[in-house]
């Protein structure tokens, strides 16, 4: 059963993929300003919102971790805040791909790139924690907090390009609360990526949980082989 | 096409990176469960001899 939930998830995440490139360069009309280049953004903006839901959720975790004290909030939590710092570069590489040719450079510190440069450090900054220090409570307590904390910059993201002055596209709505996107092609490719992207978020995350259970499952069987072990060469 | 070297970079790195992570999993998960396999057989060698109260509440734990 559980393998048929990955299958079906998986060839779901791949038809939709199928689908969206599709729609990206052949279906979509080509954006009059910016030209082809302007297409990274149909597929940069999921990254983006895959970034931020696996960051929502490493928060959710966390606050559950601290409160029930079940390991499974911490792998899951984990996994999350994996695949959340995958999607996170992905953004940051994409959108450089997408300023070099419109902007004329590969970065600039405006605010909304800053905010998520700054959010990809703060992850970066917990999977180094959970790497390299030991399997503890200590550490996936403090793991937890750390994952709280910088799930706090991912609403200054999404409403720094109102807060501050900048030079970042408001695509989705503009800042005199319009729509940004005119033809409504444009609309229906960015639905049908981000309903990819939100497929293979799921995938990835599901792949990455059960990897991380089997660990704590390992783990567990390590102790008790290792307390056996000690007993039997004592008896 | 002007510019469309920028547009199949994104879209290359985008599939490069997805893929690299997928077999990271993948391979790590196999590792994974043969380590998994290899303890499981190993404790069940060892729970026939458990003669102390210790060993016998490490198991039951």
């Amino acid at each position: 059963m559980k393998n048929k939930i990955g299958t079906a998830l998986g060839l779901m995440t791949l038809g939709l993929m199928l689908v969206s490139l599709f729609m990206v360069f052949e279906w979509v009309p080509t954006e009059a300003d910016q030209g082809i280049v302007q297409r990274i953004f149909y597929f940069h903006v999921p990254c983006a919102w895959v970034a931020f839901a696996a960051f929502g959720i490493v928060a959710i975790a966390g606050v559950f971790y601290l409160w029930l004290k079940d390991q499974i909030w911490d792998d899951l939590g984990y996994a999350a805040a994996e695949i959340g710092m995958v999607f996170c570069t992905l953004v940051l590489v994409t959108g450089s791909l997408w300023a070099k040719p419109i902007w004329g450079t590969w970065w600039t510190w405006d605010s909304r790139l800053t905010t998520t440069f700054i959010l990809w450090l703060l992850y970066g900054g917990y999977l180094m924690l959970r790497a390299m220090a030991d399997d503890t409570e200590e550490v996936a307590r403090f793991g937890a907090v750390i994952g709280i904390a910088a799930a706090l910059d991912v609403p200054v993201v999404i409403l720094s390009v109102r807060l501050w002055r900048t030079i970042h596209p408001a695509v989705l709505i503009t800042r005199s609360g319009e729509h940004g996107l005119e033809d409504p092609r444009m609309v229906i490719t960015l639905l049908v990526a981000l309903a990819a992207f939100t497929a293979l978020f799921g995938w990835l995350l599901r792949l990455r949980f059960q990897q991380l259970r089997t660990r704590t499952r390992l783990t567990i069987l390590r102790r008790e082989v290792a307390l056996i072990e000690a007993a039997v060469g004592d008896y | 096409m002007e510019h469309f070297d920028y547009l199949f970079a994104a879209y290359s790195i985008i599939f490069v990176v997805i893929f690299a992570y997928v077999a990271f999993i993948w391979r790590r998960q196999a590792r994974l469960e043969t380590e998994l396999h290899a303890m499981e057989e190993r404790l069940q060698n060892l729970k026939p001899v458990s003669p102390s109260p210790g060993v016998k509440s490490a198991v039951e734990n």
